[in-house]
């Protein structure tokens, strides 16, 4: 920290007048240079930092795209209005948004700007030799006069103890510390180069997310169509994605006796390319797999009833969809959808009222005392139970669009084109309930399921190097001192000063000792 | 082994830091105020007399001498050892939270806080070693531990458990040891912060509360350079902090920074640090401007811990409390 000397970056003369009555032409000029000079000045710095901090708060008290578009979606469900103009401001975006982004361009643009005379000036003062001191050394801050004197032999303790000395005739100047500022311009670019990390990422980046049910049809592939939700970089296409397959062969995980889990492990196997050749994998939390540059990782897990319809012709169909978790210990909630269900096989059609769907809830341990309790007690399968809701009707899956397969289309069964039609017990693993045309559901079991988020990141190396750099460069910045010393004789007199050119409390320290090491030697008298 | 002693040992450390905070306030009262003033210009005199030793008239003066002797002198030395007492039972509370839980004691906001306050009792206490003369803030720097502990114990108490599996990673040990390290020096830095503004403030002319107890405070100049050495300790560790945990988030969340509540407070303070040291760097910046910037620092660091865990929630909501 200079406070001897102004840093380089501070020579703002914004009161500098502009020319006048020279044409616009030059004006502009004028103007120019005076914006830019204003824009790389510290103070702007300063300011466009706090400009950073304010603006990023909304993100932090908003929900945000980027990484809760449920919540987004649902605040502006219920906030109307309000919630539209927040959108139109970006505020569910904020860490995308034109106003964010320009915040922290223009401060990248002021660094370049600062930075580029710094590097300009250090390297100059790195090959130059110490300056020469003022004329009058007993007005420095660290002083001590005497007699004797040997320039030479002072220079040669000076330069054993690191310092840069330079002799010019009956003077010796010496600096210690230029690490104090390269240590500083090494941390200013490394924020540059990591912003060209994250730059990098954003382009050629892409990441998907999936339930994944264990069991060789469960198996998911890296392609754009198989997850539930993906992102792809600016830059990258959905014919880019490397070729590999996942699939879960068990889930495992452990419990502390109050419920809290300690331990989760998925036993997968994958395979790269067109090879076909499976290699088995254990992904835990904290340890993702990584395949052909992109990272597997464990996100999630929950269990998938296993239902198996059959339907009034004695046809049977199974369903195995995840049950979304609405708390920690795993209570589910899902949805078992059999569109193809009562097709006559007299006729081979199907009246397409007659599909059959169901809503359900599953607790892996039921209390067994409390049985309106509608929430697991633990999450691991101690009493395991499915609460079934039976509708018939139309389930509007043939319409072509997309649909959740996480719950049947709520609005049809508030229209009514879904009726309820059965509602079951807390049904055992094994037990089944008839519906009241004679079809029957049964509850089979149960398989796990791991959410997975694949993600392929190439900036990220580049971002921790230049962490690395950022760090090292700050530590020689912060603690790192810069200091001059002089020696001048002048007939039989002898003067040595001192100045330090940062914060640097224990220079008189160091100054003092020099002099005493200067005395022992008889450099000084 | 139950987490029963480390509450009791808890007690205790809080009862000793309340004890310590009194004696503290009975040097701060009863030390004649010419004691600080004394001993800065004395400091300065040896300065300048020094027997052929350097001269060194233009920085300002950094007082290494103890606070001189005499009744307050005694309160004093009663309040350091009544310091001591308190974090040899703060360490003991970590230490049987650790045993009790089997684990490192850090795993959700209880142990958080009971971290931090150890940290910044450390950090005085090294201050305090370094530089006697800094005595007179030991009241600031208790009162501001209790006062955490105080929240801690009554408002964020979790029964100590293992750790959720999200939390099981040598990056715990990394990430969160940095953290706590540089939130307990950032603590100080903030209690050095606003002491230096009330001396400012007295300076200026201030005498109505808290500005009044500017007079038996240190000079302005020592109060600032401190708060500055402070923070530029802690700072690189809360740098170290944060690249440690975008290091943890790519292992364990896929991605090295998502803008998660939390990070994007860690993200808010390290900002307005760094817009402290600018300020302090930039002349034209006065001092007291800067000063207040570290303060808000702190206030960005509290909102990060209390707020953003309590209220908001996010990919970080380990606190445990319920
Ligand atoms: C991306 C935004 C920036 C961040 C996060 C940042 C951060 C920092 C930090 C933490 C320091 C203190 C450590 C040290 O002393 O080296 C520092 C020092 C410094 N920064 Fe920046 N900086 C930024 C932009 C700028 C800009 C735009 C300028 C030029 C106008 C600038 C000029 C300086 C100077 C001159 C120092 C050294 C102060 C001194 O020690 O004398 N910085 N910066």
């Amino acid at each position: 920290m200079s406070t001897v000397e102004a840093p380089p970056a501070d020579r703002v003369d914004s009161g500098a007048p502009l020319p006048r009555g020279h044409g616009l032409g030059p004006w502009l000029v004028a103007l120019a240079r005076r914006a830019w000079r204003q824009l790389t000045s510290m103070r702007t710095a300063l300011v466009l930092l706090f400009l950073l901090a304010v603006a990023a708060i909304p993100g932090s008290l908003l929900p945000q795209r980027n990484t809760k578009i449920e919540d987004v979606n649902q605040y502006l469900r219920t906030h109307g209005e309000l919630g539209r103009t927040l959108d139109r401001f970006y505020l569910f975006d904020v860490f995308s948004s034109p106003w964010f982004s320009a915040i922290y361009l223009l401060l990248f643009v002021s660094l370049v700007g600062c930075l580029v005379p710094r590097l300009r000036d250090h390297v100059r003062a790195l090959l130059r030799q110490p300056p020469d001191g003022p004329s009058r050394l007993d007005r420095m801050p660290a002083y001590v006069g005497g007699t004797g004197g040997d320039p030479e032999q002072f220079a040669a303790l000076l330069r054993k103890r690191r310092f840069r000395v330079a002799v010019r005739g009956t003077t010796v100047s010496a600096e210690k510390g230029y690490l104090k500022e390269s240590g500083n311009l090494l941390f200013h670019f490394a924020l540059l180069a990591m912003l060209i990390g994250v730059a990098i990422s954003s382009w050629y980046g892409w990441h998907g997310s999936r339930n994944i049910v264990a069991g060789r049809d469960g198996e998911i592939c890296n392609t754009v169509p198989q997850y539930d939700d993906y992102g792809l970089g600016a830059r990258v296409g959905p014919g880019d994605l490397p070729p590999f397959c996942v699939r879960l062969d068990r889930f495992e995980a452990t419990y502390a006796p109050n419920g809290q889990p300690t331990a989760f492990r998925a036993h997968v196997h994958y395979s790269q390319g067109s090879s076909g050749t499976e290699s088995p994998a254990e992904v835990q939390v904290n340890h993702p797999l990584r395949i052909s540059g992109a990272g597997v990782y464990l996100l999630g897990h929950g269990y998938a009833p296993v239902i198996r319809y059959t339907d009034r012709f004695g046809k049977s169909q199974t369903s195995v969809q995840p049950f979304l978790n609405n708390d920690e210990n795993l209570t589910g909630t899902g949805a078992a959808a059999f569109p193809d269900a009562n097709i006559d096989p007299a006729t081979g059609k199907q009246d397409p009222n007659d599909q059959i769907g169901f809503q359900g809830v599953y607790l892996p341990t039921m209390s067994s005392t409390d049985m309106t309790r509608g929430a697991s007690l633990h999450p691991e399968e101690r009493n395991p139970r499915l609460l079934l809701v039976a509708y018939k009707g139309n389930l509007g899956m043939d319409a072509g669009i997309p649909r959740s397969v996480y719950t049947l289309d709520e609005s049809r069964i508030a229209s009514g084109r879904l009726a309820k039609v059965a509602e079951s017990k807390a049904l055992r693993p094994g037990e089944s309930l008839t519906l009241p045309d004679g079809s029957k559901v049964e509850f089979v079991g149960t398989r796990a399921f791991v959410t997975v988020t694949v993600r392929h990141d190439p900036g990220e190396m580049i971002v921790l190097g230049a962490a690395v750099f950022l760090l090292a460069g700050l530590l020689l910045s912060l603690w790192g001192k810069r200091r001059r010393i002089w020696l001048r004789v002048n007939g039989d007199r002898v003067d040595v000063g001192g100045l330090p050119r940062t914060d640097y409390p224990g220079f008189a320290a160091e100054f003092d000792e020099i002099v005493q090491a200067a005395r022992k030697e008889g450099i000084l008298r | 082994m139950s987490d029963a002693l480390s509450n009791q040992l808890l007690v205790v450390t809080v009862l000793a830091y309340l004890a310590a905070m009194i004696a503290y306030a009975a040097e701060f009262a009863f030390g004649n105020r010419g004691a600080v003033a004394r001993a800065a210009t004395r400091s300065r005199e040896r300065e300048l007399v020094g027997a052929g030793g350097p001269v060194l008239p233009d920085t300002p003066v950094v007082i290494e001498s103890a606070p001189s002797g005499g009744r307050a002198a005694l309160f004093g030395r009663f309040a350091v050892a009544l310091t001591v007492v308190g974090y040899a039972a703060h360490l003991g509370t970590i230490v049987t939270r650790g045993l009790a839980a089997n684990r490192v004691p850090w795993g959700n906001m209880y142990e958080f806080v009971l971290a931090v306050c150890f940290v910044g009792a450390t950090a005085w206490l090294v201050l305090l070693a370094r530089r006697p003369m800094v005595r007179p803030l030991g009241m600031f720097v208790t009162l501001a531990l209790i006062v955490m502990l105080f929240v801690d114990a009554v408002r964020l108490y979790t029964a100590a458990g293992p750790l959720m599996p999200a939390l099981n990673s040598y990056w715990l040990k990394i990430h969160v040891t940095a953290a706590v390290t540089a939130s307990g020096v950032l603590l100080v830095g903030f209690v050095a912060a606003a002491l230096t503004l009330i001396r400012m403030g007295y300076d200026d002319g201030k005498r109505w509360f808290p500005c009044s107890l500017g007079n038996r405070l240190p000079a302005a100049a020592t109060l600032e350079r401190l708060t500055f050495r402070v923070h530029a300790f802690a700072f690189p560790i809360w740098t170290f902090a944060i690249i440690c945990g975008a290091i943890w988030a790519r292992e364990a969340w896929t991605q090295y920074w998502s803008w998660d509540p939390k990070e994007t407070w860690s993200f808010i303070s390290w900002v307005i640090y760094a817009g402290y040291l600018h300020a302090r760097a930039t002349p034209s910046v006065k001092k007291t401007v800067a000063t207040w910037i570290a303060v808000l620092g702190w206030a960005t660091m509290m909102i990060n811990l209390f707020a953003i865990n309590l209220v908001v929630t996010g990919m970080h909501s380990y606190a445990g409390v319920k």
